[in-house]
């Protein structure tokens, strides 16, 4: 019985992406296994365009014996867990307190103008989509943004263009 | 007198090296601990002599949290390092993951044998990749110094150590709901009683400390207790990191020690932008109560003088804003970010960041009405107190404060339909 369940956890997912989920694993107690759900959802995410599907999700619940609800909750209750196609950069702009009062309003609607997305959004070409972020833990270089694990502070419209056409 | 707790390394070329830490003297402490098999007794004395108070926004004192773990008692215990740094306004432990790794590392090795543990795990907030990244190379490199792993040093203590990463919850910076989340489910608080202590990580005894409170400890068992105290004032042992922003010319993160006046401060971080002149200042990350900028150059940084002008020192992030603010958006703001993060457990909290949010929005948005003020009073005291976790009363505060200091700049944008004549 346990080689079956066995064998088709190694059909799962590829080696790379199973060895990775392997060391989230080992990071924990054996009897513990679902700690790593967070570690393998993002390698999974990481490594599927930036957002999980639900067979995405059943197939991590798999990997790690778990059922499949509990890793939908976390999946849920996570804001960086992305559950539709985003862009392939994907803008992530603070507009809480300190960046606020240093203007991301205009690095936002900089931002949008440019991409013709606002919030929530992804460009037609799937490019680009923008979010908006609550404080990131970077407020001495307001206003600021993360793309993909990437921060960029310190930002002015002339300086978002630079980056923005620096990525491929 | 800077930098010389926490960012001690900060003059140094890629500081965050191990060989780096160690020429500053890192792990000597721990090499010293270890083969003369210190006390764990006198360690933690060590840490309640300094003065340490939790630097994670609570303050409590670390040794005293320490003590409360019976060492003795069989099976595994915790040590479990909060980075998750969420609070907005605050950003320095980041800098210490970055900076510094080691001396956290130390310090969580430390704090393992202090309260016989052998397992530590950091938890990092999932936006850090960087310094995520940066404290896994540390760990590795300390591993192979025989600084983790088995029988360290040939002492007979074990101790292994591992991050976890978040991904996007303020929440989880909540002690017990950090816990849920490396248990690898949703990052809701747990009702305490049980505290961390007697039933936390896995169910084992746990000590959760901040980040800038473990990598202190080895710098307070290198340099004694006393030391460490006298750099501060009473009741606020030792430097503190202050991670200052807002509308000034040079925000960042300053050690200085407790019972700085808060002008030395804000000169430190280049004054005022622009000449314009402070209004306004939130002194401990965004759910301390607001002070008027004039009260606030007359206090010094420390526990009890931000406590007695009615705030609270917090996690030690300074938001300094000037006269061009309209305190009405700071707050809808502000409101809108407990709301998005209220977990949603407890009523009061649920529903009571949603009120709260939507009416500051609809004074902002020239809508209030004349009862609002008293509904915003009302609403803000049923959270206070009444939940199962501290953001509650993180959404509450805030509201407080602003009503208490500027109350006429609200009546007036319920009113007029707009902001007060030369703000925002
Ligand atoms: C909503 C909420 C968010 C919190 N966020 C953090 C955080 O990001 N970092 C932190 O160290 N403590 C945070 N805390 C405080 C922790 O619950 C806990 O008191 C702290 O980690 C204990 O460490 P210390 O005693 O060393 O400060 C938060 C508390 C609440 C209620
Ligand atoms: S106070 Fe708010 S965040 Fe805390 S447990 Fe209750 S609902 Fe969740
Ligand atoms: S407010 Fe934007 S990073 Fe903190």
């Amino acid at each position: 019985m346990t080689t079956t369940i066995e064998k088709d956890k190694t059909e799962l997912f590829t080696a790379e992406i199973r060895a990775e989920i392997d060391r989230w694993i080992a990071k924990y107690p054996t009897e513990w296994k679902q700690s790593a759900v967070m570690g393998a959802l993002m390698v999974v995410q990481d490594n599927n365009d930036g957002w999980l599907s639900t067979q995405l999700m059943d197939q991590v619940a798999a990997y790690l014996d778990m059922p499949s609800i509990a890793v939908y909750e976390v999946a849920t209750f996570y804001s960086m867990y992305e559950l539709k196609p985003v862009g392939k950069h994907k803008i992530c702009v603070c507009t809480n307190v300190s960046c606020m009062t240093n203007k991301s309003d205009v690095i936002v609607e900089h931002i949008e103008k440019k991409l013709g997305i606002g919030f929530g959004q992804v460009t037609e070409d799937g490019r680009f989509s923008l979010k908006e972020v609550e404080c990131l833990g970077a407020c001495g270089g307001a206003p600021m943004m993360q793309i993909g694990k990437q921060y960029y502070e310190n930002l002015t419209p002339e300086i978002v263009d630079a980056i923005l056409e620096g990525l491929e | 007198m800077a930098n010389e707790v926490c960012l001690r390394t900060l003059d140094l070329e890629r500081p965050w090296l191990l060989e780096q830490y160690q020429s500053r003297g890192g792990y000597a402490m721990l090499k010293k601990i270890l083969t003369e098999k210190m006390a764990p007794e006198a360690i933690i004395e060590e840490v309640k002599k300094s003065g340490l108070r939790g630097r994670g926004g609570a303050g409590f004192p670390t040794g005293l949290k320490w003590s409360f773990i019976s060492r003795n008692a069989p099976g595994q215990k915790y040590v479990v390092c909060n980075s998750d740094e969420g609070e907005p306004g605050t950003f320095k432990d980041r800098d210490i993951l970055r900076y510094n790794p080691h001396q956290l590392i130390e310090g969580m090795i430390i704090a393992g044998y202090a309260i016989g543990a052998t397992r530590g795990y950091n938890y990092i907030r999932g936006e850090f990749w960087e310094p995520y990244e940066r404290f896994e190379q540390a760990l590795e490199d300390a591993r192979n110094a025989g600084f983790l792993g088995e029988n360290l040093l040939g002492s007979g203590f074990d101790f292994e150590l591992h991050a976890h990463l978040g991904a996007g919850a303020y929440i989880c910076g909540e002690e017990t709901a950090l816990l849920e989340s490396i248990e690898g489910k949703k990052g809701q608080p747990r009702y305490k009683p049980p505290f961390p202590a007697h039933f936390g990580l896995y169910g084992r005894p746990t000590i959760i400390n901040n980040t800038e409170s473990l990598a202190s400890i080895p710098m307070i068992m290198e340099k004694g207790g006393e030391w460490f105290a006298d750099i501060g004032v009473k009741n606020s042992g030792g430097s503190k990191l202050f991670s200052i922003s807002g509308n000034i010319n040079n925000p960042g993160v300053f050690e200085i020690p407790m019972g700085t006046p808060f002008s030395e401060l804000l000169a430190m971080a280049g004054g005022m932008k622009e000449g314009h002149k402070i209004k306004a200042v939130i002194p401990g990350g965004s759910s301390a109560p607001v002070i008027p900028g004039e009260q606030m150059m007359e206090l010094n940084m420390d526990y009890d003088s931000i406590a007695g002008a009615g705030s609270m020192l917090g996690s030690g992030a300074v938001i300094v804003l000037d006269e061009s603010n309209c305190m009405v958006k700071i707050l809808e703001r502000m409101s809108y970010f407990y709301h998005e993060e209220s977990c949603g457990q407890c009523t009061p909290c649920r529903e009571g960041t949603g009120w709260l949010y939507r009416v500051v929005h609809r004074i902002e948005t020239g809508q209030g009405r004349q009862e609002d003020l008293d509904l915003l009073d009302d609403v803000a005291s049923k959270i206070s107190g009444k939940t199962i976790c501290a953001l509650g009363d993180a959404a509450a505060m805030p509201v407080q404060g602003m009503l208490r200091h500027y109350r006429d700049e609200f009546q007036y944008h319920i009113d007029h339909k707009r902001c007060m004549t030369g703000v925002g």
